[in-house]
């Protein structure tokens, strides 16, 4: 049962949920609080198999809400940096991260903004980018769609691999390259066009494509009739306000606007 | 020979200018900070800094003390940016960057005593393109290009520990070892700090013995050193200072020099002083992440 009075936020972290509904027994990494909630969210309602971490290094048995709490639900693994690589190495993985920019290849950039040798903005480096994107499926979360995050040409610094063979060795795709869905604030996006192409899955309620089209630096592939993204239900709903009682997800998106935008 | 207690000061006294040197810790976790500050009030210049960055990379860049930086990311976690080390990269800091993986890579090579370590990490990527890297095709049928992740020697590694004896039996008491095993063994030579220095018996081996971070010869020496990773955390014992990290955030440009005066200049006692006791950092609730 679909509920009008979500927020937009809401939806997204049932849409960033969705991106792990059919993965096996791995670990399920969200970055950034939408999609960490997104992973949480999977986990209680329709994936129970998959693991969470407390964001730092031990796997826990349910997902922790987020913002200040007491106590820890039960700790059901230990999740050092060295056995998350050697998980990660392993393929057992799918992690929902939030890049700065992005390409039509998918290839994402958190490096810097201009020129590696002389960048305009010095963001974080590529921290683990590089071997996420060889290792395990990836998909990313852009609060903000515009043409600065999904950008013309290739990004900035290529950090983590994409569907581009030209930067691919001998033109062999890289082992597990694997990359599955996008969500924006406007939309949903897979990699299910022509060669892995960029492609429209659903537009959020009230959203057109024109909008989505003006917001991106490169062709989206949007054939036949678009779908909407689907509201989030009122299971959903309970279970989003369990895991953030503090409404942490009511600052994250600028003014808050609800799911369903208003004319 | 085998007491190896010295001060945290004779411990910069054995750094040169233009060494490379490996920080141990993560972000904002266990950085030998108390070690960091009297590097940023010492002569030393030109250094070569390899770490998974947080404020010892800030500080030191803020410092002048930084001629190259190696690393995968510097960030203050809680504050994503790392203002200090955002500055100085974009005034030119000349950086090897690489995937947090592949440094990993790099000092394990090094403390097997190893050219390098084959990899697909940095396949494809950007961090591909840089000349350190060469790629080798595996010997055996499948001939895949991998990356031949070099060998990442520093010549000595920083850590900070929580406890020690004075013979460099170490214990990493915290939930996560992080990468500091790999750099004392990649280094040559390591010195740590140590939150207590105890005696052997006190290190309660072997009921500790999963905390035991190496061998005692890869020590050459040890310097107490209470919360010498303040503001960084070193749990159990005590947590990130949130709070201390926002205001070594915000001192920029002009500000730098403030904080400069009132946190990094002094000793250790008048800098648990002024960040305000340590009944007032044993307090710190455990961070939210």
């Amino acid at each position: 049962m679909a509920d009008t009075d979500a927020t937009l936020a809401e939806l997204l972290i049932a849409q960033c949920a969705e991106v792990w509904r059919d993965d096996p027994e791995w670990l399920a990494t969200g970055i950034t609080p939408i999609p960490r909630l997104g992973a949480s969210l999977a986990k209680l309602s329709f994936n129970p198999r998959l693991m969470i971490t407390d964001a730092e290094n031990m796997f826990l048995e349910e997902p922790a809400p987020i913002g200040p709490r007491e106590g820890s639900p039960t700790v059901e693994g230990w999740a050092p940096y060295a056995r998350t690589f050697d998980n990660l190495w392993g393929g057992r993985r799918h992690a929902l991260v939030a890049p700065v920019q992005i390409d039509r290849f998918g290839q994402t950039n958190i490096s810097v903004i201009g020129s590696h040798d002389a960048p305009k903005a010095a963001l974080l480096g590529a921290r683990g980018f590089p071997g996420n994107s060889i290792s395990h499926p990836n998909s990313f979360f852009f609060p903000q769609h515009s043409k600065r995050a999904l950008v013309a040409g290739e990004v900035d610094f290529v950090c983590s691999v994409g569907y581009n063979p030209a930067r691919w060795p001998d033109g062999r795709k890289p082992h597990r390259l694997e990359l599955r869905r996008i969500v924006t604030n406007l939309c949903v996006l897979d990699f299910g066009g022509p060669q892995h192409a960029i492609r429209l899955v659903s537009l959020h309620p009230g959203v057109p494509l024109d909008e989505v089209r003006d917001n991106t630096g490169f062709d989206i592939e949007a054939d036949g009739e678009i779908a909407e993204t689907p509201l989030p239900g009122a299971e959903a709903l309970a279970i989003i306000r369990r895991l953030d009682p503090y409404d942490i997800r009511a600052t994250l998106l600028k003014g808050n606007p609800p799911a369903v935008r208003t004319a | 020979m085998l007491d190896k207690r010295m001060s945290v000061d004779a411990i910069v006294d054995q750094l040169r200018d233009g060494m490379t040197i490996a920080i141990g810790g993560w972000a904002t976790r266990r950085k030998p900070m108390a070690l960091v500050r009297a590097i940023a009030r010492s002569d030393l210049k030109d250094l070569t800094v390899i770490a998974y960055g947080g404020p010892d990379v800030g500080m030191l860049a803020a410092s002048g003390k930084l001629k190259r930086l190696i690393f995968a990311f510097v960030s203050l976690d809680h504050i994503p940016i790392e203002p200090h080390f955002k500055a100085a990269r974009q005034a030119g800091l000349e950086v090897w960057e690489m995937d947090e993986g592949m440094l990993h890579w790099g000092l394990r090579a090094a403390a097997m005593q190893l050219p390098f370590l084959p990899t697909r990490v940095g396949i494809g990527t950007a961090i591909a393109e840089n000349p350190r890297f060469r790629t080798i095709t595996s010997p055996y049928d499948d001939g895949e290009t991998l990356i031949a992740m070099p060998a990442i020697r520093p010549d000595v590694a920083l850590l900070h520990v929580h406890r020690a004896d004075e013979r460099g039996n170490v214990l990493t008491l915290s939930p996560d070892p992080f990468f500091d095993e790999l750099m004392a063994r990649a280094a040559g030579r390591t010195f740590v700090t140590t939150e207590k220095l105890v005696t052997t018996a006190e290190l309660d081996l072997p009921a500790n013995a999963r905390f035991h971070l190496v061998e005692r010869p890869l020590i050459s020496g040890v310097a107490e050193a209470a919360f010498g990773a303040h503001p960084t955390s070193a749990a159990p014992d005590y947590q990130l200072d949130l709070g201390h990290l926002r205001t070594y955030a915000a001192a920029e440009g002009e500000a730098w020099d403030a904080y400069r005066a009132q946190f990094i200049d002094g000793d250790a006692q008048s800098y648990l002083a002024a960040v305000g006791g340590a009944d007032a950092i044993r307090a710190i609730p455990a961070p939210v992440y």
